[in-house]
């Protein structure tokens, strides 16, 4: 049985760790709301791009259609963009993005697809280093704040790929913010590219567009800088998330915490009254006999 | 008064600028242009350079690093690579 100074010791290190967890918390709290004012000022521009390439895809097709756009027309080599946050202690967040990616890799692998991936944060990069081993092609941290700069070296990374046939199909894993308590880790496939989902068709009222160069030119230069957007919104989206989560599961850990220290501060104080009761009785036992 | 063009500037980090202008000048690439209410459907890549946004005599400008230009019967959408108000 514990003593009553190792009970004290433990009730100290669980208030500790409770601090710890509040302080966590509210630095989540706070970054959260930051991050989902960026997820949000960053969608705008991500709507608008879809919109414009929806519109440009309709008017161009057949052969002279980017390959960027349609594909290579196979369906054999995939290439995964895996991106979680850098750090952990967010509950299953990180985790649920990659088991995700996880089972859409075995299903590929048992269709006798070829994959490779790119992890895109520490943790995605931790976790599936050791299954795929080669196959993890490539690495970026998340960063502290999604930057444009890496989205684009990504992006860039993704198009040399493509254009060297190395890949035809290229998915995006990342965590959708719904909202404060939901995050979906979702797929999308970036290569093919799929447009028109959700983005409005725009009315010419009759009139047909001009282009300056031409359709195909500004499609072409449009295409990569749209996986560059994607996949910028999508570090976005998945920051917004990392805090929500684990701001979550921060306030959970202090309510544990909180549980624990009641039930202990109980058993101490019930241990504590047991020996006061047991030398009392010894001393009257002991006049009695006197 | 004339009609007003709706404008908007967005960048991947934020929107700019939304709302309804006179006209908005804007380094195409193959040129500069201005556009008015009602223009006709039209869309062009941008260079590196300087919008400038008409409204009510007054002028707002920006600096953009390229981008697109995407004019609809709705309005002007400018899709900046990066924009800073100058």
């Amino acid at each position: 049985m514990a003593s009553l100074k190792d009970m004290r010791n433990q009730i100290a290190s669980v208030k500790a760790t409770q601090k710890i967890t509040k302080a966590m918390q509210m630095v989540a709290a706070a970054k959260l709301r930051r991050s989902q004012d960026a997820a949000e000022a960053g969608r705008p521009y991500a709507q608008r791009m879809a919109a414009v390439i929806a519109n440009l895809a309709a008017g161009v097709s057949g052969d002279g259609a980017p390959k960027l756009l349609v594909g290579t027309g196979a369906d054999q080599k995939h290439l995964l963009i895996v991106a979680t946050a850098d750090r952990g202690l967010a509950g299953g967040f990180n985790s649920s993005i990659v088991r995700a990616a996880k089972a859409r890799i075995e299903e590929l692998t048992r269709e006798g697809k070829s994959v490779k991936v790119v992890a895109v944060g520490k943790k995605a990069n931790a976790q599936l280093r050791r299954l795929l081993g080669e196959r993890l092609v490539g690495f970026f941290e998340s960063g502290k704040k999604p930057s444009l700069e890496t989205a684009k070296e990504i992006g860039e990374g993704i198009a040399a790929r493509f254009e060297a046939g190395e890949v035809d199909v290229v998915t995006l894993f990342f965590s959708k913010f719904k909202s404060v308590v939901t995050q979906t880790p979702t797929a999308k496939q970036l290569i093919p590219a799929s447009v028109g989902e959700g983005a409005p068709v725009i009315d010419l009222k009759g009139a047909a567009y001009e282009y300056e160069p031409d359709a195909e030119s500004i499609l072409e230069a449009l295409l990569p800088r749209n996986l560059t957007v994607q996949i910028f919104s999508a570090m976005l989206e998945n920051q917004a998330g990392f805090y929500a989560a684990q701001m979550a599961a921060m306030d959970n850990a202090t309510r544990n915490a909180g549980d624990m220290i009641n039930a202990l501060t109980i058993k101490y104080n019930r241990t504590r009254q047991a020996q006061i009761t047991k030398e009392l009785i010894e001393i009257i036992s002991g006049a009695e006999a006197l | 008064m004339a009609e007003k063009l709706h404008f908007s500037l967005v960048s991947p980090e934020h929107e700019m600028f939304t709302g309804e202008v006179d006209q908005v000048d804007a380094p195409g690439a193959e040129g500069d242009f201005g556009v008015l209410a009602g223009h006709a459907p039209f869309m062009t890549a941008l260079r590196e350079g300087e919008i400038t946004v008409h409204n009510n005599g007054t002028l707002i400008r920006y600096r953009i690093q390229g981008g697109f230009a995407d004019v609809t019967p709705e309005g002007l959408t400018v899709l900046a690579e990066s924009a800073t108000a100058v």
